[in-house]
């Protein structure tokens, strides 16, 4: 044990600098901060919201339309129900979206990117160019036509975007993968027998991670923000649940008369997406030593 | 490698992406659904309807042979009718098409106008105030959920100021009492070839807040874009040369600078459009705006599978071109990038 610490001592050093460098950085961590009060929110919906049945669809038309003020502080919808209570349970719905989706991409693309990297040719030439037909349209699009096909659905929304998104993973993990396998420590493993599997996943991987993380946490906002346009053009989620996005796309026929329908759950999008896209560019300038200013 | 060789290259293998897109569409119209048939034949079908369809679709025939039959007819512009509308796919995409393209046009430039210039200015006050108060605006462009952006906007410039029309392309009072040809299908232009000035203007009050929504995520790219390049290129040794021969700063940033970082701004731009003619969608239902965006929105909505792969196949087929006439034009800028 003592041993193996002052091994791994260089990398540990390496962690607590750039932990410095995204503590230095207030904007970095304003973005940090944000995403852990969402996280505390979200698992804590239920006793924060003070209206909680309202989320789950509860309707009371005779309060429809009641403008914010002591009792709802972001006033209620078109059925009565109170908007804070719903823009809070909306937390822990579009942090799932982001940590599933981003998982899901993950789970498909890395895998297939350190393949394709490390066989090189016919496999590598075969993934790369399935990945070139799925990168010939915009995600988005994507997204949306995979998720019509599959119907209107919150997890069929996930599945689209996640089904759109994973090239962009495999290009970048076998761009990493390339750029390792002709280092010294995979020749040794290759030379002492390592089987292939083993090479890939557990000398070459490990060390091809920092920029997939980077990816992955710049790619959560936009993540979200392709979640809430699905809804918006009733493809994700389905009323009553308090989708952010949904809200929105519901709130549309009111919010000219009720400015309070849509405002709220957009404002959450925007807090939330921007506190994970600070977040990550700070992220990025931490784990990436070429990019930190000292 | 010639540049011809290089062209040539990436022509082909356009083809062979084109080929691929249109296998994807194919697999998730044909292949994906448990029952094609009964999706086209609509809702409530008989035995016999499914059995009709079966055979009108082709569906009897072995898989290779549906797909052979697919491409022949998209090859033939035949992108099948629509459900929705009764009407060819192909010719309800190039009709609602010129609205959308107007508005992607003048987003564009929009953004253009817009994001250049702050990333420039950025990057000459690097970590002073307009610095950081141009990188938080640009990082909010990229954070916003443009519909509700759009919403916003109407909200404000509607609803309280009441000064810009809250959507559509023209005011309907308007429309009736001056009439104008509609020869390319940019009202812009075409009020203004009936030499029609009221028009126009009512055209161009329309154009504003849907385009300031389409563009407010490329403003914010194009910015970040330009700023990076531009901090990158100041450093170097030319720049310095210039100044110790006393040119004014705006000279050496827009004459000197602003031309070398201008590469891979132009590749965003390309990339926007394919972006925007997406985000359209959202833009154009929240704006009422008769597009091919909303007309998607729609096609959508009430599952028209025809129409939504028909016009998946054309944005892909945009965003193909788009990155072929990219990466020609880099590959004429510098060509490093030719020897592969």
């Amino acid at each position: 044990m003592e041993n193996y610490i002052s091994e791994i001592k260089p990398q540990l050093r390496e962690l607590r600098y750039s932990f410095y460098v995204i503590r230095r950085n207030t904007v970095t961590l304003a973005g940090l901060l944000f995403i852990i009060f969402l996280i505390i929110v979200a698992l804590f919906a239920p006793w924060l919201a003070p209206y909680p049945e309202d989320a789950k669809g509860a309707v009371h038309p005779a309060d429809a339309f009641h403008a914010p003020d002591q009792t709802h502080f972001f006033g209620t919808d078109e059925a009565g129900r109170d908007i804070l209570s719903r823009v809070i349970f909306g937390a822990p719905i579009s942090l799932q979206i982001g940590v599933l989706v981003i998982v899901l991409t993950l789970a498909i693309g890395v895998p297939l990117g350190v393949i394709a990297g490390y066989s090189g040719r016919a496999v590598d030439e075969l993934i790369m160019r399935i990945t070139d037909m799925f990168l010939s349209f915009p995600p988005l699009l994507l997204a949306l036509v995979i998720s019509a096909v599959l119907g209107p659905s919150l997890t069929n929304s996930m599945i689209a975007i996640a089904i759109a998104w994973w090239p962009w993973y495999t290009r970048l993990a076998r761009g990493q993968v390339i750029s390792l396998k002709e280092r010294p420590f995979v020749e040794a493993a290759r030379a002492t027998g390592v089987s292939g599997f083993k090479i890939m996943f557990r000398h070459i991987l490990p060390n091809s991670l920092t920029p997939i993380v980077v990816q992955a946490s710049l790619d959560f906002g936009s993540v979200i923000l392709t979640a809430a346009s699905l809804s918006f053009l009733g493809l994700g989620a389905q009323p009553p649940t308090p989708e952010w996005g949904l809200m929105i796309s519901i709130g549309r026929y009111y919010f000219l008369d009720h400015w309070y329908l849509a405002t709220f759950p957009g404002l959450a999008i925007l807090a939330t997406v921007l506190a994970f896209n600070l977040m990550s560019d700070g992220l990025r300038e931490a784990l990436t030593p070429r990019l930190r200013r000292i | 490698m010639k540049l011809r060789y290089y062209i040539l290259r990436r022509l082909l293998l356009s083809i062979l992406v084109l080929l691929g897109v249109c296998t994807i569409t194919f697999t998730l119209t044909r292949v994906v659904p448990s029952n094609p048939a009964a999706m086209w034949v609509g809702s409530h079908p008989t035995a016999e309807q499914i059995a009709r369809a079966r055979i009108e679709l082709g569906l009897n025939e072995p898989i290779y042979v549906q797909f052979y039959i697919y491409m022949a007819h998209l090859l033939q512009g035949d992108f099948g009718v629509s459900i929705r509308t009764h009407d060819e796919v192909l010719h309800d995409i190039a009709a609602f098409l010129p609205a959308s393209l107007e508005l992607i046009l003048t987003g564009m430039i929009l953004s253009l106008v817009v994001g250049i210039p702050l990333g420039v200015v950025s990057a000459l006050r690097r970590d002073k105030p307009a610095d950081h108060a141009t990188r938080l605006s640009s990082v909010i462009g990229v954070s916003i959920f443009t519909p509700w952006l759009g919403m916003m906007l109407q909200l404000m410039f509607f609803r309280w100021l009441g000064i810009l029309p809250v959507g559509e392309r023209i005011d309907t009072q308007i429309w009736l009492t001056h009439p104008f040809e509609v020869v390319t299908g940019f009202f812009s232009i075409d009020t203004l070839i009936s030499g029609d000035l009221v028009a126009f203007q009512s055209v161009m009050i329309h154009l504003i807040l849907p385009a300031i929504t389409l563009a407010a995520y490329p403003i914010g790219l194009i910015t970040r874009m330009t700023r990076s390049t531009m901090v990158d290129i100041l450093d170097e040794d030319y720049i310095r040369t210039a100044k110790s021969y006393g040119l004014s700063e705006r000279v050496i940033a827009y004459k000197y600078a602003l031309k070398n970082a201008i590469g891979p701004t132009i590749t965003v731009v390309a990339l926007t459009f394919a972006y925007s003619l997406v985000e359209t969608f959202l833009v154009e239902t929240v704006f009422n705006w008769p597009g091919l965006g909303r007309y998607a929105a729609f096609s959508i909505i009430s599952l028209d599978y025809p129409a939504v792969m028909g016009i998946a196949i054309v944005i892909a087929l945009v965003y193909i071109v788009l990155n072929l006439a990219v990466d020609i034009v880099q590959a004429y800028l510098d060509p490093r990038i030719r020897l592969e």
